[in-house]
């Protein structure tokens, strides 16, 4: 049995996620902004097989988070995986059109997570062991014009997770990145669908391998590192001519 | 969004509306200036229209389960939840549904408004007979808890209802104690309608019953059949099933399906089995469910789509009538792979419910020139002979058919009206059928 911790635990994935965790029994603490679809996963997870599960309301668009951590903590004791999913998909022209709409979203998807990561890195070096996982993005590989913003925002936070693995390496604590390509969520409702995309549990069953086996870095599905491959490769005078 | 049922055929442009919590639901019915044609959809495994409005509410995130009480099997989950998902996490702790169609992939909400049945309704009726408590949202009363003894008026048009009176938020569901996830089948191997009806007949204390039927056999094999009849096995391991792994990648061209390879089917899978009575133990999952492991089946039937028709005859004079209908099918080359016949319990007291005493046939036909107007001949015999059309699978039927099957409609629409449901929730198929 494993003690998880998951930010932003409402989100299609990570629910997809934490059944999959409770299906082999874990102690599972939740975290997100609705406290009523909480309640719920906390219950479903229960009848799934997790050892406990407690939850506790999170905005992430808080700065301290160590009161949160320091709850957890005195509820599991030990932990040995936190995930991070909170995000949202910002409207790329509204972020064009005002600063406020591009720093708010670049506050939720990539200071908030941040601002998480600090107090809990020092925390889990302390502690000598465990996995942080968190999802990032395919989108934070290149710039594009159809979500600049948010994949600048998920860049960001893919750059802080390398110097932390860096850092944490010494202390055996793994930092996983995990980078989704197109999910079929409520977050993405309003797109039209094509073979590219993955359901959520295609992509929780990639999670927990990555995890479970201490990866540093993992797309998913798999054939994302080579499409990305590609586009990271494509010469800027060129890139910069196509509408992607 | 272009969505479509199984069938995929008709489809629709519809947007789709994604609640999270009951309150979204509730607030799409107050929204002003809302479409008047709304409907519930779980995972789109109606055949035909029943599924399909210009805006559909999309049930995928509700899918919690709620409670369970080991000591009577009542499982209370939400609408969303899927059969798939109940089997696997309550068969290893050894329990089965009550009832279940011949797929998983259908949520409990859309069992309940399709009433579904299985291979047990000889034996325990269909699926809203083991559910005590629906909670629902209405338009005019809110959300509401219905039972037998509560809005039972709202009960009974719910379960078989098509989604037509609110939506369907949680249930309560009777689970079945199982001792293993294997099943103990016994084929038996017919030669004609009669023959086949008498197996049904000499075996009605056996739990699950079904016959896969020779659609193209004419003259004195006309009905020949292989019996499927089963029941839990006392031995064996509790294990849920697998994933399944195949799946038809894409669209199949017309021309693989015509009237020889439908020919060489039947007559591959009738001699299949060589003895008159076999007997092996199976896994569930292919007992319940064999057409669950290839993934988009339907795609078999090409672009253009194809619908199936699934009929109940009553007892007494229905048995004439399923030998002109099979005599019809045979002779008009239009057979299907699999054809599945069943002699089904008694009826409920549910205003739409499908199931009556008697004999149900359900075949699939490509759509193309000339079939509905065929179908329409099948249902002008039906209609002599006392039968109805299942609205889960349908996608065609007139109006004037649906009422002479459906004597209790009237009641159904009534109870609409006083739920508000009638100013809210249309598919294409209510419009179609008036409803």
């Amino acid at each position: 049995m494993q003690n998880i911790m998951i930010f932003g635990a409402t989100s299609a994935i990570a629910e997809a996620t934490a059944r999959r965790f409770a299906e082999r029994g874990d102690a599972l603490y939740l975290l997100a902004r609705n406290e009523e679809r909480l309640a719920r996963i906390a219950d479903d997870l229960k009848i799934r097989g997790a050892h406990s599960v407690e939850f506790s309301p999170w905005d992430a668009g808080g700065v301290d988070h160590t009161q949160t951590l320091d709850r957890a903590r005195a509820v599991l004791g030990h932990i040995d995986v936190v995930l991070i999913a909170h995000g949202t998909l910002p409207d790329q022209k509204g972020c064009e059109g005002d600063a406020e709409t591009a720093l708010r979203e670049i506050n939720i998807n990539a200071i908030s997570t941040l601002a998480v990561l600090t107090p809990l890195a020092n925390w889990m070096e302390q502690q000598n062991q465990g996995t942080i996982a968190v999802i990032t993005s395919v989108a934070g590989d290149r710039g594009r014009q159809s979500n600049y913003v948010y994949g600048a925002a998920k860049g960001m936070v893919s750059t802080f997770l390398q110097g932390l693995r860096n850092r944490l390496y010494r202390s055996g604590v793994n930092v996983v990145d995990i980078k989704p390509g197109f999910v079929d969520t409520p977050m993405t409702a309003d797109f039209k669908k094509g073979p590219l995309w993955a359901k959520p549990e295609r992509v929780a069953r990639d999670i927990v391998g990555a995890i479970d086996s201490g990866k540093a870095e993992i797309y998913t599905p798999f054939f994302w590192r080579w499409i990305m491959l590609i586009i990271r490769n494509i010469p800027e005078t060129i890139f910069k001519r196509l509408s992607l | 969004m272009n969505i479509s049922g199984w069938g995929q055929y008709p489809s629709i442009d519809a947007k789709t509306l994604n609640p999270l919590v009951d309150r979204d639901i509730t607030n799409i019915f107050m929204a002003p200036g809302r479409d008047d044609s709304l409907i519930a959809r779980g995972l789109g495994r109606s055949y035909g229209d029943s599924a399909l409005a210009k805006s559909v509410i999309g049930m995928d995130a509700m899918d919690h389960f709620i409670s369970f009480d080991e000591t009577s099997g009542d499982l209370r989950c939400r609408a969303g939840v899927s059969l798939d998902q109940i089997l696997a996490v309550f068969v290893p702790k050894g329990w089965f549904l009550t009832v279940t169609p011949g797929t998983k992939f259908v949520t409990v909400g859309g069992a309940i408004a399709s009433d579904v049945h299985g291979k047990n309704h000889h034996v325990d009726g269909t699926f809203s007979n083991h559910v005590s408590l629906i909670r629902i949202a209405t338009v005019s009363e809110g959300i509401v808890d219905c039972s037998r003894s509560e809005y039972s008026d709202l009960f009974r048009a719910t379960c078989g209802g098509m989604g037509l009176t609110g939506v369907i938020l949680e249930a309560t569901i009777r689970l079945r104690p199982i001792k293993s996830g294997m099943i103990e089948e016994r084929t038996v191997k017919v030669g004609n309608l009669d023959e086949a009806v008498e197996v049904f007949e000499a075996n009605q204390d056996v739990t699950y019953s079904v016959a896969w039927i020779d659609c193209v056999a004419t003259g004195a094999n006309l009905g020949r059949s292989l019996v499927m009849m089963g029941e839990h096995a006392d031995a064996g391991e509790l294990n849920a099933h697998q994933k399944g792994k195949l799946s038809v990648p894409f669209n199949m061209p017309d021309f693989l399906l015509n009237p020889y390879s439908v020919h060489a089917f039947n007559a591959l899978y009738y001699n299949r089995v060589s003895k008159p009575v076999s007997t092996r133990t199976v896994h569930y999952d292919s007992f319940f469910y064999p057409l669950d492991g290839i993934h988009q089946w339907n795609r078999m039937y090409g672009k253009g789509g194809f619908t199936q028709y699934q009929f109940v005859l009553p007892k007494g004079t229905g048995l004439e009538g399923m030998r002109l209908i099979l005599q019809r099918i045979a002779d008009s080359g239009r057979g299907s792979f699999l054809s599945v016949l069943k002699v089904f319990g008694k009826e409920n007291d549910n205003y739409l419910s499908f199931p009556m005493g008697g004999y149900t046939l359900a075949l699939d036909f490509k759509i193309g020139p000339g079939l509905f107007a065929f179908l329409d001949e099948l249902d002008a015999i039906l209609a002599d002979h006392g039968g109805r059309v299942y609205l889960a699978k349908d996608a065609r039927m007139s109006r004037a058919c649906f009422r002479r099957g459906y004597p209790r409609a009237d009641q159904f629409i009534r109870t609409r009206a006083r739920y508000g449901a009638d100013k809210a929730f249309h598919s294409l198929q209510s419009q179609r059928l008036g409803l």
